[in-house]
């Protein structure tokens, strides 16, 4: 998927490596490009590598083995100041001693501007994160939110090419977030600077980015615009982590075409599937469905599709939609979420019905 | 429910105004606060304000004076201190009869003591007359004696004092003995005083009650058998000088009228002595004017004059003014006291930073290891701390055998490290380091690294990040560090005394030789006032430019 002559690239690694105690890779073989203003997240489990791999390209940490490019020039041997990388911290880190504008001339001031170019600079970084009144504000007398914006605006004060964001919104409560994730994208887009973010709230991520890269256990899983993410995972890991998703497992008992499969579950039903990680006639498979992509009413099917008898264990009314937990092929926990429309029907547990899908919202990834 | 929206105040569920049921409730907690700090407050006041408060009282209260010669000294009061010439006779007589009472009691040496504080020769010039005071009474007795040899028995003096009517003289007596020493001469003396002889024989009265008293309370004895001291016959020549005594003796009937007629009748065999010449046969310095200048200027009950000698300076008989240069050594030694303590405290902030520093950001294992090397001075004892230090620092010791040994110092001219102000810095700096990693410490403790990382990625460089971010937030630590250190160290005694020569040592050796050596408590409590004044005026200094607030001692 990575081209390593992409001249396009913004932001590369290139085969990096990370270890902290010479025995763990805590990063293993990290290939990454990033092309010119686009807003890219780090979305994957805790302790999966996102911090370091923010940390070396921010150049706190340097890579094992590899090379980071930016804007095509390596820069393992670049100190951290000299980079010109916009940062904004988890706990913001607003140095408490100085006032809100003080925090924001920083950054201008060790690069040597004039005072009135600084000053202009400031309100301007100030308005655009509308807290033009708070320059003269300690850290300490605002709010979380608002420490949010001015640990932004002072990481784009400076007019940066490329802005690293490691979990900027963790500590603020669901509204404000939406809010902020919102303002940040703005941002991000209006100025069109090149993002990477880290977070490991995937509603974050696909609301956000323009790609998100999934890690786990110090590798990319999966690259991919958010929809794309969510209605294409190329293995079970992603699919498990990115939304709410029904597993079966079982076995490929016949390949029809490169859309179109079927697998023998493990408890003898057959069921339709695209192939995405099993190559041949044998494989074992665990297949992966969307909760919203299943269909109980089977008359909507097209012919000759496989369906499965379940049983209603649970149903739960959410306002917009209906959330029926059914035992299907002997696993209790399989989920589907129905619109509230008008015609919808109410399931009572213990009602049985058929429910099948279409072959394409079937993913057969590995096992 | 109250009415909350009435005009009146606002009224608590039970009826009673809110404010005074949140009094109550208020006052309850308080109670129970106060309660829970008794023990440590009543500490502290014992051991703390008291101590502090009978030192400000004992560096200028001066009683000993007035309470040891008090009639001399109000009898001093008409003398012109400015003359050139010794008071006159009614003073010596006055400073006779007080003095044989102080020496009777050996009181006489601690006011000589006193004095030679202020005057030097003041003390064997009390402490030889002291003794000899007997001789001069001897002078009346003998002859007093032979003129009537009935006199030569207790008896016959008790005889002739008793009587009633002269409790008042006695118990004004006993008020003198017991300011010179107190409640020392409580209960039955065992002798009324007869008032028709205290009117008549004033002088005599005053000295037998005096002998009379010391007799009965300190030596216990019985005074109707005992015989007075050589004082009382002093008194009864001194009295018979008067002429309407002559008179009023002649005409006396009272018990052994008639030996004390005799007496008035042969009074040329009495010495025409005055007391005067007897203090100049004495000792010719009591006849100097500036022995009872220094008497006058000390005789108030509290005296500036501590303060004034630990500032330099004395009292004459104009007011206060400069000792002579050769005589000065406290401002120099309060200067030195404060320019070394900050000599040290800056030490200890250039030493304690770096490690601190470490400290805070080291991995947990490696910074347990330097805590426990950062506390190891506090597990031995300051003296041995401060000897190793001896040995450490000497001509022959071992930092100046490792610098001849790699050739930075000549063998000949070996560095002198110790008996000076070097020694005392390099030793408290070494022993106050603690006072100033530890507050340092925890407050670097607090300090998230991230500041560091986010100056740097702001585009500060390393020196840049930690001067404009790292340090201005570690300042309360440096302030808490340095009042501590300072504090320590200005008052510090047992490493200037052990490494400190002369010229290393701080006022509070000096302070230690007064309690200790030279027993000038009111000069030592002088200094000590002066040196806690000091210490407010820095920390209020202190408070008005760096603010208190901004004093952390952790997190
Ligand atoms: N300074 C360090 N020294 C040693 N190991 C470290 C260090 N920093 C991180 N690690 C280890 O590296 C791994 C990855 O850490 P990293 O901080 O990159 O995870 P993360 O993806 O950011 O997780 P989270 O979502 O919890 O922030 C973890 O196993 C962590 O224990
Ligand atoms: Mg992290």
């Amino acid at each position: 998927m990575l081209d390593s002559t992409d001249d396009q690239s913004f932001v590369k690694f290139d085969r990096v490596q990370k270890s902290y105690d010479g025995e763990n890779l805590v990063v293993k073989d990290l290939n990454l490009s990033m092309p010119q203003g686009e807003f890219l997240t780090m979305l994957g489990p805790s302790g999966s590598g996102k911090t370091t791999c923010l940390m070396m390209l921010a150049g706190f940490e340097t890579a094992t083995h590899g090379e980071i490019l930016l804007d095509g020039k390596p820069i393992n041997n670049i100190p951290p100041h000299k980079r010109g990388i916009g940062m904004v911290f988890q706990n913001y880190a607003l140095f408490p001693h100085m006032t809100v504008a003080e925090n924001l001339a920083f950054p201008l001031e060790v690069r040597k501007l004039d005072k009135a170019t600084r000053e202009e600079k400031v309100k301007r970084a100030l308005d655009m994160v509308q807290m033009g009144a708070f320059g003269g504000r300690r850290p300490a007398q605002l709010s979380g939110g608002q420490q949010q914006r001015i640990a932004l605006a002072r990481a784009l004060v400076f007019e940066p090419e490329l802005v690293l964001m490691d979990e900027p919104l963790g500590a603020l409560d669901k509204q404000l977030r939406e809010h902020m994730q919102f303002e940040i994208t703005r941002l991000a887009h209006n100025l069109g600077i090149t993002t990477v973010y880290v977070t490991h709230d995937q509603t974050e991520a696909l609301t956000m980015s323009d790609r998100v890269a999934v890690f786990e256990d110090g590798r990319i899983q999966q690259l991919a615009p958010p929809d794309t993410l969510y209605e294409e995972p190329e293995n079970s890991f992603v699919a498990q982590f990115i939304g709410e998703n029904n597993t079966l497992e079982g076995v490929v008992t016949d390949i029809k075409g490169p859309d179109l499969c079927e697998v023998k579950l493990d408890g003898g039903e057959i069921i339709d599937a695209k192939p995405v990680n099993v190559s041949k006639v044998g494989d074992r498979t665990r297949v992966s469905i969307r909760p919203e992509r299943v269909e109980m009413n089977p008359e909507r099917l097209q012919e000759g599709a496989h369906t499965l008898k379940a049983e209603v264990l649970e149903f739960v009314y959410m306002g917009d939609i209906f959330r029926t937990r059914l035992r299907v092929a002997g696993n209790e926990e399989f989920v589907v979420k129905t619109r509230n429309a008008p015609d919808q029907v109410r399931l009572a547990p213990g009602t049985h019905v058929d429910i099948g899908w279409l072959p394409q919202d079937c993913r057969a990834l590995d096992a | 429910m109250s009415d909350t929206t009435s005009s009146g105040p606002m009224l608590a569920a039970d009826g009673t105004p809110l404010k005074t049921s949140l009094a109550r409730a208020l006052r309850r907690q308080k109670l129970r606060a106060l309660a829970l700090i008794a023990p440590l407050l009543l500490f502290v006041v014992i051991t703390f304000i008291i101590p502090i408060a009978s030192m400000l009282l004992r560096s200028v209260e001066n009683q000993i004076v007035s309470n040891t010669i008090p009639e001399a000294t109000a009898a001093l009061e008409s003398w012109d201190s400015n003359s050139d010439t010794a008071p006159d006779e009614a003073v010596f007589q006055n400073l006779f009869f007080d003095l044989y009472r102080a020496a009777e009691a050996k009181e006489h040496t601690k006011l000589g003591t006193r004095l030679n504080y202020e005057q030097t020769g003041t003390s064997s010039l009390f402490r030889t007359s002291g003794r000899k005071l007997d001789k001069v009474g001897e002078e009346w007795q003998d002859p007093i004696e032979d003129i009537a040899p009935a006199l030569k028995d207790g008896e016959t003096w008790y005889a002739i004092m008793s009587g009633t009517g002269g409790e008042a003289v006695l118990e004004a007596r006993r008020t003198l003995w017991n300011q010179m020493v107190p409640g020392q001469f409580e209960g039955d003396v065992g002798l009324t005083l007869s008032g028709e002889i205290a009117a008549m024989l004033p002088l005599t009265t005053a000295a037998y009650a005096d002998w009379a008293i010391f007799e009965a309370l300190e030596e216990e004895r019985n005074v109707s058998k005992r015989d007075p001291w050589e004082a009382v016959y002093a008194a009864l020549g001194l009295d018979m000088r008067d002429a309407d005594v002559v008179a009023a003796v002649n005409a006396y009937d009272g018990p052994h009228a008639a030996d004390l007629q005799l007496i008035a009748a042969n009074l040329d065999q009495l010495p025409d002595l005055t007391l005067r010449e007897a203090f100049a046969d004495l000792d010719e310095d009591w006849l100097d004017p500036e022995v009872w200048q220094t008497i006058k200027i000390y005789s108030p009950n509290y005296t500036s004059g501590y303060f004034l000698n630990a500032v330099d300076m004395e009292k004459g008989p104009d007011g206060a003014q400069v000792r002579p240069e050769n005589q000065q050594i406290y401002n120099k030694l309060f200067i030195r006291t404060l320019w070394m303590s900050l000599v040290i405290t800056g030490s200890c902030i250039i030493l304690g930073y770096p490690v601190a520093w470490l400290l805070a950001n080291l991995p947990m294992r490696t910074a347990n290891v330097l805590m426990i090397l950062v506390l190891l001075p506090f597990w031995t004892s300051l003296l041995v701390r401060t000897s190793a230090w001896k040995v450490l620092l000497q001509q022959q010791g071992v930092i100046n055998d490792i610098l001849v040994w790699l050739g930075f110092v000549d063998d000949a001219n070996r560095l002198i490290l110790m008996n000076n102000a070097t020694g005392t810095v390099i030793a408290m700096t070494h022993i106050l380091l603690p006072f100033m990693i530890l507050p340092l410490y925890s407050v670097m403790k607090t300090i998230p690294p991230s500041y560091l990382r986010a100056a740097k990625s702001l585009g500060a460089t390393n020196w840049t990040a930690f001067w404009r971010v790292y340090f201005p937030q570690s300042v309360p630590g440096i302030g808490a560090g340095s009042i501590l250190v300072f504090i320590l160290a200005i008052g510090y005694y047992i490493t200037p005394e052990i490494v400190g020569g002369t010229d290393g040592v701080f006022i509070s050796n000096r302070i230690a030789y007064h309690i200790s050596s030279s027993l000038n408590w009111g000069l030592a409590a002088a200094l000590g006032s002066i040196l806690l004044a000091v210490v407010l005026l820095l920390y209020w200094l202190y408070d008005r430019i760096v603010g208190i607030d901004n004093v952390k001692l952790g997190g």
